[in-house]
């Protein structure tokens, strides 16, 4: 089918971009690279929770829960650091198990209150127990990741363009499963309760199961790119996980969009280029919440839809139509259909 | 124990001081499209609630076959056999037609998480695409089936709800008043639906207002007047029956 083919070209042709990119950057571009990555991870994680229609504050305490339980366990246990950063991202599930028992009890602006209150009862348990969180100065030398060849490439992670190889992979992995979930039958289930959960919990669907789960996944990837996140920096503290972050990830994801799997992404990538680009080199860096709010004000008021809208005008085509185009072409279901794999 | 089909034992509804429904008993049997109806207020509503697990009865039973279905929340109760559409919020307006029925056949073909990542899923989904397929077919919205569900006609909308029901397989569909807003055309095509959808095998209980509609379509009727049972009978019998007509206060221009 020329169409695939022209898809894995696609893909191809962005791998390759991805992966030439730091070499045109400087170094501290590079390192803002890295960061660009792993916060892709976190939005797009994000998005997955906000399928059921729940709004989190306390998702990047989430993120922080993870690097925190990753940089612990390598320190003070002693593990090998990719497998730390795998039970951290699990560690992550497990606390954010813990907290869908009281915060699914409620919906709406009640959950996104009480998942406020509920990140920051964690950051508060982080800041009053110097032992083993490191009290309000945090973790230091976390360790880093380990050296390792893989015969094409030796990673070296002192360098920043190492860690950005390695980061893409893990990130490019996650983003995969978290695509794979939505486009299927699980993945349609998170949109009708999103929708209409007393019409789906009426077609036998345990609504709250479905949240949680969701909540769940969400917050597994949040704590794998809280871990990618403490093991590049070396050093985190409960002030690198605070509303301050979570309200940037708001910002790309409401400036990005919601409707489609790439529109977080696309608003954390363009707002991220725009604040190293234009704020950064124009010398406007205390200027940013300011820009960033006025953005936000503006691309609410302006573009609703988000960047995504501008991207399927562009493509000519909106979600209901790719899958009515699949439907007549007799292509398979909406979870299957081709659908925003623009990215 | 009795061997009734769906037996409503002795419900009752209290909000605070008000008492909504009083202790009210009746049985619809296998088979049946039986109508529930009464002035306004008079507690239809809250029954529906109550027997779909919306609400949870303040005393009384309602038995499936038998097995108490009352008290379980509403997804427990539609995996027991009984499915109910809402008089608004019908159906998913932001998917296709195809994915509202595809929600519907959740409980036959459970989606799982990993065998989605890993795509082993793949006879999962097509049986549960051929049975979302066979209910739009049923009620002929094949056709639209990669179209927006919001975008359709209210009529088709309507049939849409009734879809996403019937993908579930159940027992008994609960319909709370399907003719709402809906021209005689639209709903003698209605009726003949839901004919055919008893013909299926598909035990119909509804709520409605449209008294043309009721007395042309059911078998047996029950009437609740003020949150008690008022009368119970076929079309004719509650067409002429003097506590029913009373209760509509010289409503004869509604009942007969």
């Amino acid at each position: 089918m020329p169409r695939a083919a022209s898809h894995t070209a696609g893909w191809l042709v962005l791998a390759a971009l991805l992966i030439a990119l730091p070499h045109a950057l400087s170094f501290s571009q590079q390192e803002v690279l890295v960061f660009l990555t792993i916060n892709v991870l976190l939005v797009a994680s994000y998005r997955l929770l906000t399928l059921t229609g729940e709004w989190s504050l306390g998702h990047v305490v989430i993120m922080g829960v993870g690097a925190y339980a990753s940089a612990l366990y390598s320190k003070q246990l002693g593990i090998y650091v990719p497998v730390s950063m795998i039970l951290g991202a699990l560690t992550a599930v497990l606390v954010a198990m813990v907290l869908s028992y009281p915060l699914f009890r409620m919906k709406g602006f009640y959950f996104l209150i009480g998942s406020f209150a509920a990140g920051e009862i964690i950051r508060l348990l982080w800041k009053r127990f110097r032992d083993p969180f490191g009290g309000p100065k945090g973790i230091k030398k976390i360790d880093p990741m380990p050296d390792f060849d893989i015969g094409i490439y030796s990673f070296d992670f002192f360098e920043p363009v190492s860690y950005y190889y390695f980061a893409l992979a893990v990130v490019a992995l996650s983003l995969w499963v978290m695509w794979r979930i939505e486009r299927s039958p699980v993945g349609l289930t998170f949109h009708a309760v999103h929708w209409q959960d007393k019409l789906a919990q009426s077609a036998g669907v345990d609504v709250r199961a479905y949240r949680t789960r969701a909540f769940l996944i969400a917050s597994g990837f949040a704590g794998l790119s809280g871990a990618l996140l403490a093991h590049y920096i070396g050093t985190i503290n409960p002030n690198s996980f605070d509303v301050e972050l979570m309200v940037f990830v708001l910002t790309w994801a409401i400036v990005g969009g919601t409707a489609t799997f790439y529109g977080p992404i696309l608003g954390c990538v363009v707002l991220s280029i725009l604040n190293e680009v234009v704020l950064r080199e124009l010398g406007f860096e205390q200027m940013r919440p300011f820009i960033y709010g006025l953005l936000l004000i503006c691309s609410v008021l302006f573009m609703p839809k988000g960047l995504e809208s501008v991207v399927q005008y562009f493509m000519r085509r909106r979600p209901g139509n790719a899958v009515a185009k699949a439907q007549r072409t007799g292509g398979p279901a909406q979870y299957e259909a081709e659908r925003g794999t623009e990215t | 124990m009795s061997g009734h089909f769906l037996q409503i034992d002795k419900l009752v509804m209290r909000f605070g001081g008000l008492t909504a429904v009083d202790d009210l008993s009746f049985v619809v049997e296998e088979g049946a499209i039986h109508g529930l109806i009464g002035p306004n207020g008079a507690g239809k509503t809250t029954t529906f609630n109550m027997i779909s697990g919306f609400y949870r009865p303040t005393g009384g039973t309602v038995r499936l076959r038998g097995e108490p279905i009352s008290g379980l929340p509403m997804h427990e109760v539609a995996r027991r056999g009984v499915v109910r559409t809402f008089q608004h919020s019908t159906l998913f307006a932001e998917l296709t037609v195809l994915e509202n029925a595809l929600v519907g056949t959740h409980m036959n073909f459970r989606p799982g998480i990993v065998s989605a990542i890993l795509g082993l899923d793949a006879e999962n989904r097509r049986g549960a695409r051929d049975r979302a397929e066979e209910a739009l077919e049923f009620f002929g919205l094949l056709e639209f089936a990669g179209e927006l569900a919001g975008e359709l006609p209210h009529g088709h909308q309507r049939a849409l709800g009734m879809a996403v029901a019937m993908a579930a397989q159940p027992d008994v569909i609960l319909l709370d008043e399907p003719f709402t807003g809906m021209n005689p055309e639209e709903t003698r095509q209605m009726m003949e639906l839901m004919f055919k959808l008893r013909d299926s095998g598909v035990t119909i209980l509804l709520v409605e207002h449209d008294m043309h509609a009721i007395m042309g379509l059911c078998d047996r009727i029950t009437v609740m007047s003020f949150g008690r049972f008022l009368a119970e009978g076929g079309p004719q019998e509650i067409r002429t029956h003097p506590d029913v007509i009373e209760a509509y206060l010289g409503g004869g221009r509604h009942v007969a």
